[in-house]
């Protein structure tokens, strides 16, 4: 009888959770008069418009380049992320050298950092190396393990491994770039993929920092696209919307269905280890 | 004899002195990154922020002049620092209760754990889409969502957005929303608090909210204290959820400071201003950074400590 009640209270808390993406995915197939007036949350028949529509902006451009551009933007900066966060965490994590713990705590205490403070004179040096309207404000500082996030989770990971293994194979000849690519990165293979999938999500909704560095519409990223649909002040189509903002977020979303244990375990092992 | 020593410790020392700096050229990368793009944009920042900069003309020094306009004369500043607190100290504890709460949930014994975390995480997933912001801005509207649902029970609709009392609150939900990381980290650590000590508990006969009060509030508080400190210092710098949803609006009681940020910066060009603005910002989170973790010695538990 508790358990019960346990159980319904659980599906009715989460139908409420859910009831905003849920809104938002009926939303996509209905028409714009039927979203505006309606009341029911089922579309009353499924509509193709408002991802027919939705599709183009403008004459000139479509969603087509806009996620185009941000696949372009989005896969380099994972890649570069994951492979510079772990290689500095093996750094961090299997050699002693000058400063190592006074550059570690730096490493630390700069996730501390708010990105507020940074934010305007960045912009001002992208601006003179002449990266504005580029995606190089994302993908250098991804190449230069700018995330100590990851940085952290790669070293929590690594300290784990057994020292015995890198030991065995430096007997074996090895050098330490080799034991680190052939030895640690698989091993860490867990990891890699927790820091991958949460930078393609970061990455993919990140909203502030293509609105500065990004100005051409040509360069528009999913999440500019978007807001420029909001802005058009004439009549807005809530349908199109809705049908756009359900594409946009399907990449995450389907992540996050094929790898949630890789993100709870990215999230736990640097908020419980720390 | 001598020599071959001398060359052996020779050679030695070059191969300790080579072991020795291994470990700089793995972490070289992140130190330029660090040096470049942290530190020297941090300490820039500053200086420009002695500065009247529009990015098209060189910066002309002017002294702490930002710094006396900001506190004397500029308005928005006092009342976006305030609305700023106002949403911080709204949103982060009710996210972290909510987390906590729904975490304590899933930690009972119940079939399908899985599926109901997948339902409670994956608004966080995609809580910081656009799209879901404008989702937001379509629920809250005047003729939105939620005004349908009240009609539906004869409530009068509600100007969610256009209201003072009410708009920051809307962000605020949206924030809350996302609960989910923290719901996650509160979840793991649940299960690590040994089931003995529960056991033990009951056995003395301690009432479930005893339990809570005394076995697992204090076994968490780390976890507790980590997630307070991060949902802070993020839930300070927010500002997508206000630039789409409410637009700072209405009358700027949604004028987070964030938002204020940019629009000085990016959309008047006042880069040296909002420089200040940000060395400014940089000291308040510092300071409430500083006092949570001063604080922290009075309610957080370590269990080295415990067992002692």
């Amino acid at each position: 009888m508790k358990k019960g009640l346990l159980y319904l209270f659980l599906i009715l808390l989460g139908w409420v959770m859910m009831y905003p993406l849920i809104w938002l995915l009926m939303g996509a197939f209905k028409t714009n008069n039927e979203i505006i007036s309606g009341t029911s949350l089922l579309p009353s028949q499924f509509s193709l418009d408002g991802f027919v529509n939705g599709w183009t902006i403008g004459s000139q451009y479509s969603f087509t380049l806009f996620f185009t551009n941000t696949f372009a933007m989005v896969i380099p900066v994972v890649l570069f992320t994951v492979f510079s966060s772990s290689i500095v965490a093996y750094g961090f994590s299997r050699f002693d050298f000058p400063m190592r713990r006074v550059l570690f705590s730096a490493m630390i205490s700069s996730m501390l950092l708010p990105n507020a403070v940074i934010i305007i004179p960045r912009y001002i040096l992208f601006n003179n190396l002449e990266w504005i309207n580029t995606y190089k404000p994302f993908t250098i500082p991804a190449l230069l393990a700018g995330y100590p996030f990851f940085i952290f989770l790669m070293v929590q990971f690594i300290r784990g491994i057994p020292r015995e293994l890198d030991e065995a194979s430096k007997i074996d000849g090895c050098n330490s770039f080799m034991i680190f690519i052939k030895i640690l990165l698989p091993l860490t293979k867990p990891a890699l993929f927790s820091a991958a999938i949460f930078q393609f999500v970061w990455t993919w909704n990140d909203f502030m920092n293509v609105l500065i560095y990004i100005s051409s519409v040509r360069k528009y990223t999913v999440a500019l696209a978007l807001r420029m649909t909001i802005d058009i002040s004439s009549g807005v189509k809530w349908n199109e919307i809705m049908a756009m903002s359900v594409l946009v977020i399907i990449p995450p979303a389907l992540l996050f269905f094929c790898a949630q244990n890789y993100f709870v375990e990215g999230v736990t092992t640097t908020g419980l280890k720390s | 004899m001598l020599t071959a020593m001398a060359v052996q410790s020779i050679s030695l020392n070059h191969r300790i002195n080579k072991k020795k700096y291994t470990g700089l050229i793995y972490i070289l990368p992140w130190l330029i990154g660090f040096l470049g793009l942290q530190l020297y944009p941090f300490i820039m920042s500053f200086i420009y922020s002695l500065t009247e900069y529009s990015i098209l003309k060189e910066p002309a020094f002017v002294g702490f002049k930002n710094y006396k306009y900001m506190f004397t004369l500029d308005r928005d500043f006092w009342k976006s620092l305030y609305i700023t607190f106002l949403y911080v100290i709204m949103a982060v504890p009710a996210k972290l209760v909510f987390a906590l709460f729904i975490a304590m949930l899933l930690n009972m014994k119940i079939k399908f754990v899985n599926f109901y975390r997948t339902i409670y995480y994956l608004p966080s997933i995609l809580g910081s889409s656009i799209a879901v912001s404008i989702l937001w801005r379509y629920f809250f509207m005047r003729a939105g969502v939620i005004n349908n649902m009240l009609g539906a029970l004869n409530i009068k609709p509600i100007d969610w957005l256009g209201l003072p009392q009410t708009a920051l609150f809307t962000i605020s939900l949206l924030t809350v929303w996302q609960y989910g990381s923290s719901m996650v980290i509160f979840l793991a650590g649940l299960k690590q608090i040994p089931k003995s000590m529960y056991e033990s508990a009951r056995i003395d006969g301690a009432s479930s909210l005893k339990v809570f009060f005394f076995i697992t509030l204090p076994s968490l508080s780390p976890i507790i204290f980590f997630n307070l400190i991060m949902q802070t210092i993020y839930a300070f710098q927010e500002f997508t959820a206000p630039f789409v949803v409410t637009k700072g609006g209405p009358m700027k009681y949604t004028y987070l400071y964030g938002m204020m940020l940019y629009d000085q910066g990016f959309k008047f060009f006042n880069m040296g201003y909002a420089c200040a603005l940000s060395w400014i910002f940089f000291i308040v989170i510092t300071i409430i950074t500083l006092l949570i973790f001063k604080s922290s010695s009075m309610w957080v538990y370590y269990e080295s400590e415990a067992g002692s």
